[in-house]
């Protein structure tokens, strides 16, 4: 597979939690500070280094960077995004007091820069919110969420390169997050429809209203918490709790959080893997890819044949997730409250998410009580 | 530019909007006489050509139905994908249709006479009073009216645990591929419970996974060369005496995107939503979003031509994606003599390239510009400023209204559009037209049906 771009970490995948309002808040307030930061320079970003001052020749108590002559390009493919190729060196400068000698080039350069920042988290946001709500298509398709799966890894390993990972990690888990611990996909809001759902109510074209030039960080759903790993990302300090609870995985599983089947899809055909000879897969792997993303793409899956009795209830039940639940409850929400318009919609995810993901235990309660109500789907009462 | 052509239009309904009705699959027969239609109702409806020249329902039936998966809660569409004639043999006619999972194999013949002057069964089928019958006759075939019946003949299912994206049957006439977003699988049109799987990305790791078989096609002459593309933009030319399982290439045709225009969209618009050989199998036509691009199968690093369909769109890319539009995909056809492609867009426009001449023109296909007898005029999009009264804004393109499926017959110049539930059929009435002097005069016309009503 063509890695994209040059350097493709191979077990990247992208696995949002919606964030209390508290993390959000703090997590706005780190993106207005990184940027207001670019405008007035007094770090240089993170991982750039310092470039050699020289004097501004018109002042002498300004100091420019020296600043490459570079072309404005679009990236984001909209005419309002651009981007400055080879921000190399950052742009330290000091005001003077009369505040008038700042280069016109860099403080374009700074401004247009910190746009490129923001529509490329807007995109971050819309990317994730497409994979999220994949399930809430008339069609699912697991080719758009292939595509969109890899611009959101795209733009990952971008912030990665910039050194603007490093601000959101800091900001939600407080340095203490376990760099192995593996970004997944939003599959879990990648479930199969629910019959009564009416998918043609919401779909993701809720976005017709959001221009690209807005800034969706009011918004975001995203809790992208990152590890100092860069390729890497994390959850966040409660999602991992329950993403590592094992309550309802078996023993032979990975600890890596896999899904209900019923609720998800997930599982994993290995009789394709045996004879290129048999078509029938009569015999549903036991095996669940405890990947989450690769649940995202087992969403698409069809089964072909019912398993045994047996082999199906042991399905049902030995692969429920609690960390899905928080998630089940927006999604719950969103069902029940049709016709609702963009940001009405966000604006619901956001309260509808569970107790503070910080504490763990109250979080685990929750999601009993949404495993409980997840029975009680499956049992039909 | 006015055409001076007087086209035809034989049917013109009023259309009733209903989701079932779009058609999602659109395909000639080999010889040109038949067309089918698949809707995402799972109908298929089948018009024939007329000696006059038109086309018209021929015969109509359900073909999939929907069904529902228990365990994972998901409703498997009956929405027909593809539809794949197969050569004519005898008087009857094969054809192949698929939804997402299932593959079905459909005979339809005709019926014109019936056998009367039974000794046992009067007219009505009941049985005689044995003790009545005085004398013996000889049943004779005495002609009825025409019965169209449509059987199906055999089921190909089970074999996917991905959605069904394409079938093509190979130019042996025995065997066909299917392929899914993962696999590839080769089918005997005579074997219904077995199938080899030729080509596999599911990687190990689902985690993993990165790339989707978007379609895939079998050389028109060559029984052992097929082709499929993915959603990374590249397309794979697999020779299946090698070996059989064909995740290595023989070829692999891709264009390296220019540094200057990469952006996070780049791979999007790069994945390819249609590719169809040329009639003399030399050449390759692949369709990605704002592209379409023939490729010469002898070269693989660049196509030798590319056309842009609609790249006022480019800066546009953030609403598309926004809206999903930029995951649509279009199809796109050769002419009879692969002198010409054509592919759909928005706004219920279409585009066709005439090669030799590198001219292009760009065709409404919608009820208010094709009445009876009218001249399709050639279309305009304007980004800035409107030259003219006939042009249509960037901004005012409707994209709710795409055009995915096109055909072309195999040796006329007709053509077949879907637009939503509408079916338009145009036609060149001087059929032996030079292309390259008045390219743009051929087509354009006339035939408007609305499923539903039919």
């Amino acid at each position: 597979m063509k890695p994209w771009p040059a350097v493709c970490p191979s077990n990247c995948s992208v696995r949002p939690l919606a964030p209390s309002p508290a993390q959000l808040a703090a997590w706005l307030q780190s993106q207005h500070t990184e940027l207001s930061t670019f405008t007035h320079c007094n770090l240089a970003p993170s991982g750039r280094g310092a470039a050699p001052l020289i004097q501004h020749p018109a002042s002498k108590h300004a100091y420019v960077a020296h600043h490459q002559r570079t072309e404005v390009t679009r990236v984001l493919g909209c005419h309002s995004c651009c981007r400055i190729d080879m921000f190399s060196k950052g742009t330290k400068r000091k005001f003077s007091d009369d505040g008038d000698e700042i280069s016109d080039e860099s403080l374009a350069g700074a401004q247009v820069s910190s746009s490129y920042s923001l529509q490329r988290q807007s995109l971050l946001d819309m990317s994730l919110i497409k994979l999220q709500l994949c399930h809430m298509l008339v069609e699912p398709n697991l080719c758009r969420s292939v595509l969109i799966a890899n611009t959101v890894r795209q733009i990952q390993e971008e912030m990665t390169h910039d050194g603007t990972w490093q601000v959101v990690t800091e900001t939600f888990c407080g340095g203490s997050q376990s760099p192995s611990e593996r970004l997944v996909a939003t599959e879990v809001l990648c479930r199969s429809r629910e019959q009564d759902a009416e998918p043609k109510l919401f779909s993701v074209l809720s976005y017709e209203g959001c221009r690209e030039e807005e800034v969706v960080t009011d918004e975001t759903l995203c809790s992208v918490s990152v590890s100092d790993t860069a390729s890497d990302v994390c959850l966040s300090e409660s999602a991992r709790h329950c993403w590592e609870r094992d309550e309802f995985v078996e023993v032979d599983r990975d600890d890596e959080a896999c899904e209900s089947s019923r609720l998800g899809p997930g599982d994993d055909d290995d009789d394709d893997d045996n004879d290129d000879d048999e078509v029938d897969e009569e015999e549903e792997s036991s095996r669940v890819d405890p990947k989450t993303m690769g649940q995202v793409f087992g969403t698409f899956e069809i089964k072909n044949s019912a398993p045994g009795p047996d082999s199906a209830l042991e399905e049902l039940f030995s692969d429920v997730d609690a960390s899905y639940y928080d998630l089940d409850t927006m999604l719950t929400g969103i069902q029940s409250a049709p016709k609702m318009g963009p940001y009405d919609l966000l604006d619901s995810l956001a309260p509808s998410h569970g107790p503070p993901s910080i504490g763990s235990p109250s979080n685990c309660r929750s999601d009993l009580n949404e495993l409980d109500h997840i029975m009680e789907i499956i049992v039909g009462s | 530019m006015e055409l001076p052509l007087h086209c035809k239009l034989f049917l013109d309904v009023h259309l009733i909007p209903d989701s079932a009705d779009v058609i999602s699959a659109v395909e000639f027969s080999q010889s040109g006489e038949f067309l089918a239609t698949g809707d995402k109702g799972g109908r298929v409806v089948i018009f024939q050509r007329e000696p006059q020249g038109e086309y018209n329902v021929y015969s109509t039936f359900q073909s999939h139905e929907p069904e529902f998966d228990y365990l994972k809660s998901l409703e498997i569409e009956e929405k027909i994908n593809k539809i794949r004639w197969l050569p004519q043999l005898n008087s009857a006619h094969f054809l192949l249709t698929t939804n997402d999972k299932t593959i079905k194999l459909w005979k339809v013949s005709e019926r014109d006479k019936r056998p009367e002057g039974y000794n046992l069964k009067d007219e009505e089928g009941r049985m005689k009073d044995i003790s009545k019958i005085t004398s013996l006759q000889v049943p004779v075939l005495r002609p009825m009216d025409l019965l169209v019946e449509a059987s199906l003949r055999r089921v190909f299912a089970n074999a996917h645990a991905y959605h069904i994206n394409s079938i093509s049957i190979n130019s042996d006439c025995e065997t066909y591929l299917s392929a899914d977003d993962l696999r590839i699988n080769l089918w005997n049109l005579d074997i219904t419970d077995r199938s080899f799987n030729i080509v596999d990305l599911k990687p190990e790791n689902m985690e993993e996974l990165s790339e989707v078989i978007t379609v895939a096609e079998f050389h028109p002459h060559h029984c052992h060369l097929m082709a499929f593309s993915s959603s990374t933009g590249t397309t794979r030319l697999c020779d299946m005496r090698s070996r059989a399982l064909c995740d290595q290439h023989a070829k692999l045709f891709e264009e390296a995107v220019d540094p200057a225009n990469r952006s996070f969209f780049s791979e999007i618009i790069s994945s390819v939503s249609d590719v169809k050989f040329s009639h003399s199998g030399r050449y390759l036509l692949t369709r990605d979003y704002l592209s379409a691009k023939v490729w010469d199968l002898n070269m693989e690093n660049k196509p030798i031509e590319t056309y842009q369909v609609h790249d006022y769109l480019r800066s546009k890319l953030c609403t598309l994606y926004e809206s999903d539009c930029i995951f649509d995909k279009f199809e796109c056809a050769w002419n009879g003599t692969d002198s010409v492609i054509m592919t759909g867009a928005y706004n219920n426009f279409f585009r066709m390239f005439d090669r030799a001449s590198r001219r292009d023109v760009t065709l409404e296909a919608s009820r208010e510009v094709c009445k009876r007898r009218a001249v399709l005029r050639p279309r305009r999009v304007c980004v800035g400023r409107k030259k003219r009264e006939s042009d249509v804004s960037v901004d005012s393109l409707d994209f709710r209204k795409k055009i995915l499926h096109t055909a072309w017959h195999p040796t006329d110049n007709i053509i077949a559009i879907a637009a939503s539930n509408n079916l338009y059929i145009f036609q060149d009435r001087h059929i032996n037209r030079v292309f390259s002097k008045t390219f743009w005069a051929v087509f354009l016309v006339h035939s408007s049906l609305n499923l539903y009503t039919i």
